[in-house]
């Protein structure tokens, strides 16, 4: 069984908050924040790595990305995946899902022989959730995101995703495009000796060229969808404040509360 | 027949004949675009199986049109027939903008049509409007809502927009309205094996009040603490309110689930009052409640965040002060209680 997970090298969520626009350039700062990997793409690559251990096969990495992107990739090489293909070109920069699930489409395309092409559910960044179901339609496979369960019993897969207050239970077949949500598993963490191993792991680097792509499809220009401006959510009214014993508080608080009519 | 050009679409999600709320909150957005668009029509897009009674709501709701496609192959919601047949739609009226309500199926749906059509989609709209230079601005949120983007999409049609619950007014319910509806069928099925198939849909409500329609939110942050978090249960039952949290205090297995949490996760509430203890006011949390009517947050720490968000602020320890009012509105409750029953008498 071959599986190929797509990767997203993301900044670290925890940092957003020193995430800033730069008043003169308009864009984005968000210097000195380390990038990992799009955290539930980690539990995509333990999907991955689970059935290998049940089946057999082999498990591939895809990144569309920037190539200083390389050693965060190799996290996953790290957590037992075999091999790495980075997709990377100039004229990938700026893309939309649309353009992305091209380029990432195309990449798998070319690795061929894939039975099951797992990403996570959303990125911590852009977070749109569009990639597993536009990978889908471009690969023309089957897809479905927020997978929370996942059985393959001969041939046919038992799935379940989220869906509000519960889920759909779905069967199927394979080749599919799977998003994994968080609640799929806990992946493992990477050991000292698998970072070891994971430098000599094959790690292959695709330009626009050898995908064969035709530039006004990818990055920006093949994009539908263009980027505007970029705001920061304003906060800033002046809340009367209150300090004291809780009494007294307790009294202010039934005192806005009805004259806010919820409490009669 | 011919549609006019420009109309704005709303795919309409129900389920089992309830409407969705961010369907009719779509459909009031959708009118006044529209309108902007040069009176061209506001159209709903109801597909399913036995479920043209609800035409006439959606209609009274706002939509000048709708769209109706019965089948029972669309009993179930499914990525593939849904999509397949949204693209025979969208090909043959060419609509100007589709909205979507950014639910886990409306997400889901509008990925795969837009790739379909290979058109612009931009995700979970926090607000959609037309700039001065007539073009539609679709603002999106990104790095968890810290910050927010917008999104054109100047040459690609439909433009295709997922919006979040909860982002605009529902429109009032108005049955004298009066709108067509256009009877579709589903001949790109014909034919058609779905390689997946839904088997089961399981789903509970939540016990209470859903969060998104109480008058009143109680919210309990990480600053609550597990020993006192059954206050905010007890206060959110006095005040005939739901019971909202943030993500750590999810995480810690003290809210009832997820479907408690408010913020970019989680649910936007515009609830008549909002009232928060020990909710910090990350970014994350506040773009899931700013728009509430009055906001009350009770924190230890005179320099919170939240407290740039709120009407009214209160320093103090949420622990010792939860009890004590909660002791005081029942208190209070009683004492107006028996008054009214005086008033009564007399
Ligand atoms: C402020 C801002 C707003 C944006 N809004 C929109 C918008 O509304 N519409 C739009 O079309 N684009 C938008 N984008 C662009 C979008 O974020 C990029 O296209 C991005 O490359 C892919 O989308 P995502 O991260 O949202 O993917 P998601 O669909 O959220 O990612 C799901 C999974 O897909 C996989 N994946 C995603 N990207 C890659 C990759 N490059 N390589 C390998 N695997 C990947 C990962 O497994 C990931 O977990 C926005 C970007 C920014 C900065
Ligand atoms: C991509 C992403 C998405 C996210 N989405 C969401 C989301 O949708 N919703 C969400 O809520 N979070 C979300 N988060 C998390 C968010 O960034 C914050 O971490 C979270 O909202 C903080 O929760 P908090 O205010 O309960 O906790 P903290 O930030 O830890 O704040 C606790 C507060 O309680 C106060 N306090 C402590 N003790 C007391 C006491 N005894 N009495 C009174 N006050 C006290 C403290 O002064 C402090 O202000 C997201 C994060 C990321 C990275």
């Amino acid at each position: 069984m071959n599986i190929a997970v797509c990767v997203k090298p993301v900044p670290e969520p925890r940092h957003y908050d020193k995430i800033i626009i730069n008043p003169a350039t308009k864009l984005l700062e968000r210097k000195g924040i380390p990038m990992i990997i799009n955290p539930v793409d980690k539990n995509a690559i333990e999907a991955a790595l689970q059935l290998k251990e049940q089946f057999g096969g082999k498990v591939v990495l895809v990144s569309m990305a920037p190539p200083d992107t390389r050693e965060t990739i190799k996290e996953g090489l790290a957590m037992g995946a075999d091999e790495a293909y980075l997709l990377s070109d100039r004229a990938f920069a700026g893309a939309d899902t649309l353009a992305t699930a091209r380029v990432l489409a195309a990449g798998l395309t070319k690795i061929g022989g894939l039975d099951l092409i797992l990403t996570g559910s959303a990125s911590a960044d852009g977070g749109t959730n569009h990639i597993p179901s536009q990978l889908g339609e471009l690969m023309g496979f089957a897809h479905l995101n927020h997978l929370t369960e996942l059985h393959l019993e001969a041939s046919t897969i038992k799935m379940k995703t989220k869906i509000e207050n519960g889920y759909v239970e779905y069967e199927g077949s394979l080749p599919l495009v799977l998003g994994v949500a968080r609640e799929l598993n806990t992946p493992r963490y990477t050991t000292l000796m698998g970072v070891v191993i994971a430098q000599n792991k094959p790690f292959t680097t695709w330009g626009l060229k050898d995908l064969g792509l035709d530039p006004s499809n990818t990055g920006l220009s093949g994009s539908p969808t263009q980027p505007g401006d970029l705001h920061m959510p304003q906060h800033g009214q002046k809340a009367q404040m209150f300090a004291g014993e809780p009494e007294d508080m307790a009294g202010k608080i039934i005192a806005i509360l009805r004259t806010a009519g919820v409490l009669d | 027949m011919e549609q006019q050009p420009g109309a704005v679409w709303v795919v309409v999600e129900q389920n089992g004949g309830i409407l969705a709320e961010v369907t009719l909150e779509l459909l009031g957005k959708a009118r006044d675009l529209a309108a902007l668009g040069g009176g061209a029509h506001a159209s709903a897009v109801l597909l399913g199986s036995k479920i043209e009674s609800l035409a006439e709501e959606l209609i009274a709701h706002g939509a000048d049109q709708v769209i109706l496609m019965d089948a029972p192959r669309l009993t179930l919601y499914q990525n593939d027939t849904y999509a397949l047949v949204l693209a025979e739609l969208v090909k043959k009226h060419r609509p100007e903008i589709v909205l979507f309500g950014a639910s886990y199926y409306g997400s889901e749906l509008s990925a795969t049509v837009a790739a379909k059509l290979e058109t612009g989609l931009a995700a979970h709209c926090l607000d959609l409007y037309i700039n001065d230079r007539g073009e539609f601005v679709q603002v999106v949120p990104a790095f968890g809502g810290m910050i927010l983007g917008d999104i054109l999409c100047p040459t690609a049609r439909p433009q295709l927009a997922s919006v979040k619950p909860g982002m605009f007014q529902k429109p009032d319910r108005d049955t004298t309205r009066s709108g067509e509806t256009l009877i579709e069928t589903p001949t790109v099925l014909e034919g058609y094996a779905s390689p997946l198939k839904a088997v089961r849909v399981v789903q509970s409500q939540p016990a209470g009040l859903p969060l998104e329609k109480a008058a009143t939110v109680v919210a309990g942050g990480w600053g609550v603490g597990q020993e006192a978090w059954h206050f905010l249960d007890q206060l959110a039952g006095e005040l005939s309110g739901a019971v909202g949290c943030t993500r750590p205090a999810l995480d810690e297995g003290w809210a009832a689930g997820e479907h408690a949490m408010i913020g970019t996760s989680g649910k936007t509430v515009r609830p008549q009052v909002y009232i928060g203890f020990g909710v910090s006011g990350a970014t994350h949390h506040m773009a899931g409640m700013k728009d509430s009517g009055v906001i009350i947050n009770i924190n230890k720490d005179p320099a919170a965040t939240v407290f740039q968000v709120s009407d009214y602020g209160v320093v103090a320890d949420a622990k010792e002060l939860l009890p004590v009012l909660l002791e005081k509105i029942r208190e209070y409750k009683g004492k107006s209680k028996s008054q009214a029953t005086i008033k009564c008498i007399q």
